[in-house]
């Protein structure tokens, strides 16, 4: 340890091992530092450019061995450390000078009880006081300390968890100053269903289709990530033809979500034609996904090795027909959308988050790149099809709801025109309405994992890691919603409370995903 | 539709491959209120005893109707004269999403678009409880959603309906189990149980019009 600690402060991280996303490697080749090495490790990257991918606990007789995963985007890398706390030992807080680490290690506290000393607030993450049967089993009996302003015309608001629409359940607590809001603070946990407790005790069957449940519009998203992950303890990689069907289907489902995304945020300014088309448009795409898959949702399709099924040819030329047509009537209804003066009204210089608050919160996925933080695991961390097809990277630089509803729209638009060029060249074997799956052997003893796929939101990433005996010893679920939540907070800052609804649809984060 | 006929002795290919245990064998049952409909019992299945139709009729009035081995499903009737007449022509809901994952959310916001138009049966979703006549449960409700769920219920005016949409409001679908889940408590009666992972906005539709007795029995 000592060693690695010594290498590590004279020559910082790039003498860190470096591995890469969906390549599995030993858990023994992950260095062990001191707790205090690991923190100046962290932040010494982080200042420089790298960012927080997942931190996670793994539990030993005695005590807690924490991961830290860190993206270094520029390197293609994750480099990976390691530390112990022996039971009742304590953590220097990554939050106090790192805030994308906050929530991460809210998570850590709550899941394993770990010390952390130092962090700024230290809040329960998922559990609620007095109700059982939580992440780490105990009821939580802290309740959330909201932060609070105080003084003359100064009122509290609270929202949730039943909000008025169809939407997952959470909790927004806003201090403001007449209309103006001074503070939004945001509280989840409401859609805790222990999915990784349950993972790691399920079978492999029903493993896939927790995976499928984190968040059900991001089925194939975090399905992507699981069956990857088991793919690569084992040593087994998808065919190619299945990772050509793989790319196709995260696609249709980045566009149905965007095309939903779209037709909701003109709903909410009042622009009902944009709002209807996009209503019947997303469907389209859904029902691609079921021709596809058998599912609106693309659930159903994956499967550790590959697909289920590839596409017949008339299939496939049916498909490029129709995402012909609908091409055409996503860009006129999205030229009305973005010509319309109330509309631009709404969205401009609404909810801003700056490029240095997206990389100091450690934003992903859409919001980060409408901030002008162009990152995508598609393009920094490529793995299946990513690997030799290129899509142009979205970037926005005002970070307001108009940048946010910006970068969807050019997504759209890329992501189809990827999805064409794949249909084009998917290789004969994909033209077949049989399983393409490779045979996923047992999982490698004492492996590690990191799965990132870039979801429609942005970077999902599964870390798994094996014990001596090649079972699952832990698995790590991170959405990218975990990591913009706060960022939503930090954008309501300074806006009048009625564009909550704007705002809040301009990230459209998960609960589900975050609460898991 | 299942044929436990064409099933070979002592067969359980299709058990051993489901993920939720919705499907079990020998003799052949199937719960539909724990089915994902994923289609692989149908693919592991060796006789073709188990198969997957485009049929989107799938909603009953009581959980036990879901379980089926070679009958036919028993679709839901329509409420009694004086609920129809309460309701038959304007149903208003409250939507509690309770560890719902998103996809039923979706399904159900679908129905209010242009292309399914639920507004045109008289039936629109509502910002409140109290301007509710029921409420639609989805997710498999956390243990943390379970007084908001009581509270919703408790403050929509009677007489109140109560939907059950997907395979987690029905079964606990892929959290069956979890200790973080508690399901819909048994003092929350349900009228109608809409079982798929996620149903198909028509499968929910089909299923209220029967509960309003608008559909004739076919």
């Amino acid at each position: 340890m000592a060693e690695a600690e010594a290498v590590l402060a004279e020559r910082g991280k790039q003498s860190l091992p470096s591995f890469r996303n969906a390549a599995g490697f030993r858990v023994e080749d992950v260095p062990v530092v001191e707790p205090g090495a690991l923190r100046r490790a962290a932040v010494d990257a982080c200042l420089a450019g790298d960012r927080i991918v997942a931190l996670l606990g793994l539990p030993d007789a005695g005590g807690l061995e924490v991961l830290l995963v860190l993206a270094d985007d520029a390197a293609v890398a994750l480099r990976v450390l390691r530390t112990r706390v022996a039971a009742g030992s304590a953590l220097p807080s990554l939050a106090s000078e790192l805030p994308q680490a906050q929530a991460f290690e809210r998570e850590l506290h709550e899941q394993h009880g770990a010390l952390i000393v130092g962090h700024p607030a230290l809040e329960p993450l998922r559990q609620h006081p007095g109700v059982a049967g939580g992440s780490n089993g105990a009821g939580g009996s802290e309740a959330h300390r909201f932060f609070q302003v105080k003084g003359a015309s100064v009122h509290e608001v609270a929202v949730g968890p039943v909000h008025a629409g169809i939407i997952e359940p959470g909790h927004f607590r806003f201090q403001c100053h007449g209309e103006e809001v001074l503070s939004l603070e945001i509280r989840l946990g409401y859609q805790h269903r222990g999915a990784e407790a349950l993972l790691l005790e399920s079978s492999p069957a029903r493993r896939l289709v927790i995976a499928e449940s984190i968040a059900g519009d991001t089925a194939v998203g975090h399905a992507l990530a699981y069956c990857t992950a088991m793919e690569s303890l084992a040593g087994a990689e998808a065919p190619v033809a299945a990772a050509a069907i793989r790319g196709i289907l995260l696609e249709l489902e980045r566009v149905a979500n965007h095309i939903g995304d779209l037709g909701a945020l003109a709903g909410d300014v009042a622009y009902l034609p944009a709002a209807s088309y996009f209503g019947r448009l997303r469907g389209n795409f859904l029902n691609l996904l079921m021709e596809l898959s058998g599912n609106r949702y693309g659930r159903g399709l994956l499967l550790p090795g590959g697909v289920r099924r590839g596409l017949d040819d008339s299939t496939r030329a049916a498909f490029l027909d129709r995402i012909a047509r609908d091409e055409a009537e996503l860009e006129a209804v999205a030229d009305l959308m973005f010509d319309a003066a109330s509309v631009l009204a709404r969205f401009e210089r609404t909810g801003f988050v700056s490029e240095a608050t997206a990389r100091e919160l450690g934003l992903v996925g859409v919001v980060a790149r409408a901030s002008g933080v162009a990152r995508d695991v598609r393009h920094d961390h490529p793995a299946g099809v990513f690997v030799s097809a290129e899509l142009p990277v979205a970037v926005a630089k005002t970070g307001d709801v108009m940048a946010r509803a910006l970068v969807r729209r050019l997504e759209v638009r890329r992501s189809l025109a990827f999805v064409k060029q794949q249909l084009r060249a998917l290789p004969a074997r994909a033209l077949a309405t049989r399983a393409l799956a490779t045979e996923v052997g047992a999982a490698a003893p004492g492996r590690m994992v990191v799965a990132l796929v870039e979801g429609w939101r942005g970077e999902i990433a599964h870390v798994a890691v094996t014990d001596a005996r090649g079972h699952l010893r832990a698995y790590k679920i991170v959405d990218p919603s975990f990591h913009n939540w706060f960022g939503l907070g930090v954008a309501l800052r300074n806006n009048p409370i009625s564009d909550f609804p704007l705002c809040n649809k301009s990230f459209n984060l998960s609960y589900a995903g975050h609460d898991l | 539709m299942l044929s436990p006929s064409r099933c070979d002795e002592g067969c359980r290919e299709c058990a051993d491959a489901c993920p939720t245990q919705a499907i079990v064998a020998p003799p052949l049952r199937l719960d539909l209120g724990a089915c994902l409909f994923c289609g692989i019992c149908e693919d592991a299945c060796p006789t073709g005893a188990v198969r997957f139709t485009n049929d989107h009729r799938l909603s009953v009035r009581r959980r036990e109707e879901l379980v089926l081995s070679d009958e036919e499903i028993v679709l839901a009737k329509g409420l009694d004269a004086r609920m129809q007449r309460l309701f038959g022509r304007s149903l208003k809901l409250r939507q509690v999403s309770a560890g719902g994952c998103n996809g039923c959310e979706a399904e159900l916001v679908a129905l209010g678009n242009v292309v399914f138009d639920l507004g045109r049966f008289g039936i629109q979703f509502v910002a409140s409880p109290r301007h509710a006549d029921g409420i639609v449960v989805t997710g498999p409700v956390t243990r943390n959603m379970e007084s908001a769920l009581r509270a919703t219920y408790a403050a929509v005016p009677a007489p109140k309906l109560v939907i059950a949409v997907g395979a987690c409001a029905v079964s606990g679908g892929p959290f069956a189990g979890s200790p973080a889940i508690s399901g819909v408590p048994s003092d929350i009666p349900v009228d109608l149980y809409v079982p798929g992972c996620p149903p198909h906005p028509l499968t929910v539709l089909d299923g209220l019009l029967r509960l309003l007795g608008r559909m004739e029995s076919r």
